[in-house]
């Protein structure tokens, strides 16, 4: 009990201090998971607005193939990622294997189909009349397009958030990835597991009230957003 | 060169369910036409056919100017417009609704900003301009569906059922706006094509008075 009072003050005076080490594990997850999920939104959401609004080929199976993949156990990414990423892997020339980049590619494929299912929820529930109307206004096929994109814009963020949320509390896939190398890929969550096993809580609580702030802090936002789009449906469900 | 609209033999079924049979009818330009029928008679499947948002199983919809048909393509689309029953408002200001029609046709800014705030003033919202359009009563989303339409200057204007859902009050607001825009655009031959159920209405807002019945149209 004493250990772990001495660690959460430990913690404390670390994150008071701005440890450089600390600092470092958390500029690193943030540029990573940011990375990913950029890519993940800039492949993720074009691909949900296409499901939502164009009859394309297979679209069912592509529908549930990303309702599936949400649900990925990171670790299988991880080792899939390592695969290829492995020295007699096919991209293994690449020289990938244990650099940032290869962890964003595993937070990548994490976040793409958490981006694509959710972009396309938030599509399809937009209200048939809005493409209508903006129509009806003169707007080109695209012009529609972009007009429905822009009504889904809540879902579209709340899944966005959820899968930064995702990304940023995940640690198998990196974990295999990246080598949890210090200073070079070594990010929150890869440190709370390697320094809780080496038995120094003071990083590994530090980072765990981190990760948990800002656990708070996506939920915070997903709720606030929910909550604009409820009012907004509220709004015109009592007329 | 003034718009006109020529329906000829259109059919229509959902589900097997025959809407329009054999339905034809000239619109000349200029005045306003009130289209009445029973709930379910065709109305809103011919509006929607005749703004181009559905195509017919049969017949054809041409829209003329100078005897010669027009292209159905964006620049005959942007000449006329469809306030649809459900009006479709955007989740974003008044304002905002009322200038998507200018924005998407690549208006400059300060043309949008005059030109929006004086179709607000005409239909009695300026003072809730910077509202959330989603937050407006039932009267005032129907004005705002006209001022949206009327602020892109159509040459033909389709309204599906405007006044319906509507208090007596906003009625006679609608009313007065419909007659308004009639009387200042005598000159530029503007068409109003309107649905409703209320006789009283139609005699007070009609040049023509057509009824649909049978899927089919004839002049009162």
């Amino acid at each position: 009990m004493h250990s772990i009072f001495l660690g959460f003050k430990e913690a404390f005076l670390l994150i008071l201090n701005l440890d450089r080490e600390l600092t470092g594990i958390i500029f690193l997850s943030f540029r990573v998971s940011g990375a990913a999920l950029l890519i993940a939104t800039a492949m993720g959401l074009p691909i949900g607005a296409l499901l939502g609004l164009k009859r394309i080929p297979m679209k069912a199976m592509l529908i549930s193939l990303s309702n599936t993949f949400m649900g990925l156990p990171p670790v299988v990414v991880g080792l899939f990622v390592y695969i290829l990423l492995s020295r007699s892997g096919p991209l293994g020339f690449m020289g990938l294997l244990y650099t940032p980049s290869a962890m964003v590619i595993a937070q990548t494929i994490l976040a793409f189909p958490i981006v694509v299912s959710l972009c396309h929820s938030a599509i399809v529930s937009v209200n048939p009349i809005i493409k209508q109307a903006s129509m009806t206004l003169g707007a080109t096929p695209f012009q529609s397009t972009i007009t429905i994109i822009k009504e889904a814009r809540y879902g579209i963020i709340s899944g966005i958030v959820a899968a930064f949320g995702r990304v940023m509390a995940e640690v198998g896939a990196i974990l295999i990835v990246g080598g949890n190398i210090a200073g070079y890929t070594r990010v929150m969550t890869t440190t709370i597991a390697l320094e809780t096993d080496k038995g120094n809580f003071e990083l590994a609580i530090a980072l765990g009230i981190i990760l948990l702030m800002l656990s708070l802090i996506i939920n915070a936002i997903l709720h606030s957003i929910q909550r604009r789009a409820i009012s907004g449906a509220r709004r015109i469900d009592i007329k | 060169m003034n718009l006109s609209l020529s329906i000829s033999s259109v059919s229509k079924s959902y589900n097997g369910k025959t809407v329009l049979k054999d339905c034809s009818y000239c619109f000349d330009s200029g005045g306003i036409y009130v289209l009445m029928g029973a709930n379910g008679s065709g109305k809103s499947t011919f509006l929607r056919i005749c703004a181009l948002l559905e195509e017919p199983d049969r017949g054809e919809v041409n829209y003329l100017s100078g005897g010669s048909i027009i292209k159905k393509d964006i620049s005959l689309r942007r000449r006329i417009t469809l306030v649809l029953p459900g009006i479709g408002i955007f989740n974003t200001t008044v304002f905002n609704n009322v200038a998507y029609g200018l924005r998407i046709r690549g208006l400059k800014s300060g043309e949008i900003k005059d030109r929006v705030e004086r179709v607000l003033d005409f239909v009695g919202l300026i003072h809730k301009r910077n509202q959330n359009a989603l937050t407006l009563s039932s009267g005032e989303m129907q004005r705002l569906g006209i001022a949206r339409a009327i602020v892109i200057e159509p040459e033909i204007l389709f309204l599906d059922e405007p006044t319906a859902s509507v208090d007596k009050e906003n009625t006679e607001i609608i009313e007065r706006i419909i007659l308004d825009i009639k009387s200042g655009s005598q000159r530029s031959h503007k068409t109003f094509i309107i649905t409703t159920h209320d006789m009283a209405q139609a005699e007070r807002l009609a040049d023509s008075i057509l009824i649909m019945a049978e899927g089919r149209i004839t002049r009162a």
